[in-house]
């Protein structure tokens, strides 16, 4: 039947609109009068907190791909760009970095949630079929993601993850050619990473549709468990979950926060600061922290194709869960043994987490074995038994009996952090060779900044000496306004070196002085020829070696006083010096900075602490130029959303008050 | 899902009743949405400034000109910020026909000698696109169609320049923008 649906909507723009095209009626019913129970705690806002983080990554990721370019030649390079040159690019890109890990604990909080109320039981299996889908497309399109910066972890990761379909038998090596597009991780496969990670999104939008749609259907489980039996047992969705939302959104937001101006690379690889080298891979590969149960389980089998089924059925075997779990009653908070038995196993999977930011070596083998074993075995054994003996608390007769509001979530999601923040330590494993002695820095903590007098001794030292072998090749001299030099010397530290300048009218390469614009000056044409002239060993560039070695700061200054007579017991191989803290303590450079080389035009002393501190500062601020306005704004963000957060909390309170 | 922006009339509809201090509740309901749209706003800001010209672009240096080899009567293009810049050496004839006419007489008035560097009337500098719609006008070779004034034309849709880059015929609304340039050396301009 044609005609118009009949709208109930006052203002005649929307009436009219609605007549024809029911959304706004469509969005009262599921976003405003939407009956949902009145007992939800806060574990119920990480649905819509991880619905912030997918808008946040859309949005983020549509104005990175505006200047990103997916071209192995290009792609590091580029990045770099986004970091440096594009307006505001290091706060949309540390906050998409950092998006993928809030995004995945607010997921694993969201699914922790689903399993401890037992969300998944009848009438809400398909609703959590299709949130485990929407987990296996999130991983599939962090894993690409994670590709697309082209440093060493991303290729390697990109290797290791391919080489994973390699296991099956006969189909395998197949499969891997074509989702490489040719015969190893080159050029075909980081065009199509890209393609398909700007893809992947938005058919997580419309399986998320689908993840909701499925919701409003059956209705959102609660605490207890029990199915709403009145009105009274519900309260409509908007304003009373909207303002709890809101809450929520506002102190996680805070968190994010924190990290992309505080600490955006806390939860990286420094080896992802070093541009992809196919004919090197890293010391220790490590994924991103949430996939490290997984890579856990993948390790701990000795068997490759027995190996990668088990990873793979560690995730596919959630979507059985709504039939392995044969108990009737949903919420744990009424089944005495299953309620320690849930943190057991979410214990098991932490310790596979554990276990995979380790080497498979020793002790962590056996750990990761236990783990997995008890993982599946929770799974597949114990949960069918469980139901069938387990003597079930009695329940409640309805919803309608006092709201206690839990602050269980926060406390979870903090533990969360700290269980992630346990598993960082295992990267420095094998690099440190004896301990870093920490110094002082002038950039350390909140309010810390780059001392500019320190700064631009530092690029005195950095210019008499390092340069003459080392290449800063993602800074401009217009870059170096930012430790504090005027435009007039900039202008004539760049017109002191000669650069390349194009062609000239012969089609001859042509060079002449630098201007602002110039790259700092490479000392050789290449890699090859500075290897050639290197007697094999190649400088690596300074722009980011900061952030691109374990320590940082600390490790440099560590590098540049370490040298020394090697003990008799070492064996030096021919041309290398001995260092203290070079991993392997064998180093190709000779000692670069001396007591008396360098002279300060301020008169600092001319010392080789002095000139050590100095450029260590120098290169800290090269690979973060943008860390004193990002800490700036990040002090901002913090307060404004800390306030933010008592005023929902307060209106909350308002809004909530007639319920209690 | 996350709103912040709770709208006054939904929220007070509840059948919960009202709450003991609805004033109160109003100024927080709009503290909250208001503290909202301004952190949207924020977040809009600094991605929509993301598209505008990053550092680099920006500090595109200048370009310098030699303009020894340019024959009267010739001109060179030169690109200038991704633009077409036109360099031209004029003839006598044309230097007279571009000063003798009357500004009142122009669409767009301007003398040329506004438009040239005073002592340097034989160089005319002009970004060469059109102020209709951004085409790149014909003329600076002798051999180009130079419409009716002999300066410039455009072949999309027929604007006409004169020998100092004024319009005078179609629909282009201002004469050619002369670019940012200055006299290195009697032979030499640097422009930017």
């Amino acid at each position: 039947m044609a005609g118009l649906h009949k709208s109930e909507f006052a203002n005649p723009v929307i009436n009219w609109v609605d007549s024809r095209l029911p959304i706004f009626t469509m969005m009262q019913k599921e976003y405003g009068v939407f009956p949902t129970p009145k007992n939800f705690n806060y574990f119920w806002n990480f649905g819509a907190l991880a619905m912030v983080c997918l808008m946040v990554m859309i949005l983020t990721g549509i104005f990175l791909a505006m200047n990103y370019q997916p071209n192995t030649e290009l792609a590091f390079a580029s990045v770099q760009h986004i970091m440096r040159d594009v307006n505001y690019g290091w706060l949309i890109r540390y906050v998409h970095q950092n998006g993928a890990s809030m995004f995945f604990i607010v997921t694993y909080i969201h699914i922790f949630r689903g399993i401890y109320y037992g969300s998944y039981k009848a009438p809400r299996e398909l609703l959590w079929m299709l949130g485990v889908i929407i987990l296996l497309l999130m991983m599939a399109t962090a894993f690409m993601g994670y590709v697309l910066p082209w440093g060493q972890m991303s290729y390697w990761g990109a290797t290791v993850i391919t080489n994973l379909f390699s296991a099956f038998p006969v189909v395998g090596k197949y499969i891997v050619t074509l989702l490489w597009g040719g015969f190893s991780v080159d050029q075909p496969t980081l065009n199509r990473f890209f393609a398909l990670h700007y893809l992947l999104p938005f058919v997580l939008v419309g399986v998320i549709f689908l993840h909701i749609a499925a919701l409003h259907i059956v209705g959102s489980n609660n605490p207890l468990g029990i199915d709403v039996k009145s009105p009274q047992d519900t309260v409509p969705f908007h304003p009373f979950y909207t303002i709890k939302d809101s809450v929520g959104i506002c102190v996680f937001l805070m968190i994010w926060a924190a990290f992309v101006c505080f600490a955006p690379n806390y939860l990286g690889d420094p080896n992802n600061f070093i541009p992809a080298n196919p004919l090197q891979t890293p010391a220790d590969i490590v994924p991103e922290w949430y996939f490290l149960p997984y890579y856990a389980i993948l390790r701990c089998v000795p068997n490759k194709l027995l190996g990668v089924c088990m990873m793979f059925a560690s995730l596919l075997v959630l979507l059985a869960l709504p039939w392995l779990d044969t108990s009737k009653v949903r919420s744990a908070r009424f089944r005495p043994i299953f309620r320690k038995l849930v943190f057991v196993w979410v214990l098991s999977f932490i310790v596979l987490g554990v276990c995979g930011a380790h080497k498979p070596e020793g002790i962590w083998v056996i750990l990761s074995r236990l783990a997995a074993l008890y993982y599946f075995g929770h799974l597949l054994v114990i949960l069918p038994i469980l139901g069938k003996i387990e003597r079930p608390l009695p329940l409640p007769e309805s919803i309608s009996n006092p709201v206690v509001v839990r602050s269980v979530a926060i406390v979870a999601l903090i533990a969360s952090l700290f269980a992630v923040q346990s598993l960082q330590p295992a990267h420095a494993e094998g690099m440190a060779e004896a301990p870093l002695p920490a110094q002082k820095w002038s950039f350390d903590g909140v309010f810390g900044t780059v001392d500019s007098a320190s700064a631009q001794r530092g690029f005195q030292v950095y210019k008499e000496v390092c340069s003459t072998c080392h290449s800063m090749k993602f800074l401009h001299y217009r870059d170096l306004a930012g430790i504090g030099l005027s435009e007039e010397q900039i202008k004539g530290i760049a017109a002191s070196v000669e650069v390349p300048l194009g062609l000239n009218d012969a089609g001859e390469p042509k060079v002449g002085p630098g201007t602002p614009a110039s790259q700092f000056r490479s000392p050789y044409p290449n890699d090859v020829a500075a290897r050639a002239a290197m007697n094999g060993a190649l400088p690596p560039d300074l722009s980011l070696i900061v952030n691109a070695r374990e320590g940082g700061a600390d490790y440099l200054y560590a590098l540049m006083v370490g040298f020394g007579d090697a003990p008799k017991d070492m064996k030096m191989q021919d041309g290398m010096n001995f260092n203290m803290y070079f991993p392997g303590h064998q180093i190709a450079m000779p000692q670069p900075l001396h007591d008396g080389q360098v002279t300060f035009a301020d008169g600092s002393p001319s010392n080789i602490a002095q000139e050590a501190k100095d450029v260590a500062t120098f290169l800290y601020w090269a690979a973060n130029p943008e860390q004193t306005e990002r800490k700036q704004i990040g002090v901002r963000v913090i307060l404004y959303l800390g306030f933010m957060a008592c005023v929902t909390y307060a209106l909350k309170r308002k809004v909530w008050a007639a319920v209690h | 899902m996350a709103d912040t922006t709770a709208s006054t009339a939904d929220s007070h509809g509840g059948h919960h009743g009202h709450p003991a201090d609805p004033s109160k509740r109003d100024l927080l309901e709009l503290m909250a949405g208001a503290g909202a749209a301004i952190f949207g706003a924020g977040i809009a800001w600094s991605v929509v400034s993301s598209m505008n010209p990053a550092k680099d672009v920006l500090a595109l240096s200048s370009v310098e000109v030699d303009l020894a080899p340019i024959q009267e009567g010739q001109g060179i293009v030169v690109s200038w910020q991704g633009k077409p810049i036109f360099v031209r050496h004029r003839t006598k004839e044309e230097i007279k026909a571009a000063q003798d006419v009357k500004p009142s007489e122009l669409n767009d008035p301007a003398t040329d000698a506004s438009r040239v560097k005073a002592g340097h009337e034989k160089w005319l500098v002009l970004t060469g696109i059109c102020t209709h719609l951004g085409c790149i006008p014909l003329g600076n070779k002798p051999a180009d169609l130079r419409g009716e004034w002999g300066g410039y034309f455009c072949p999309c849709h027929g604007s006409q320049y004169d020998t100092s880059g004024r319009i005078r015929k179609g629909p282009a609304p201002t004469n050619l923008p002369v670019p940012p340039y200055a006299f290195e050396s009697d032979s030499k301009i640097k422009i930017g």
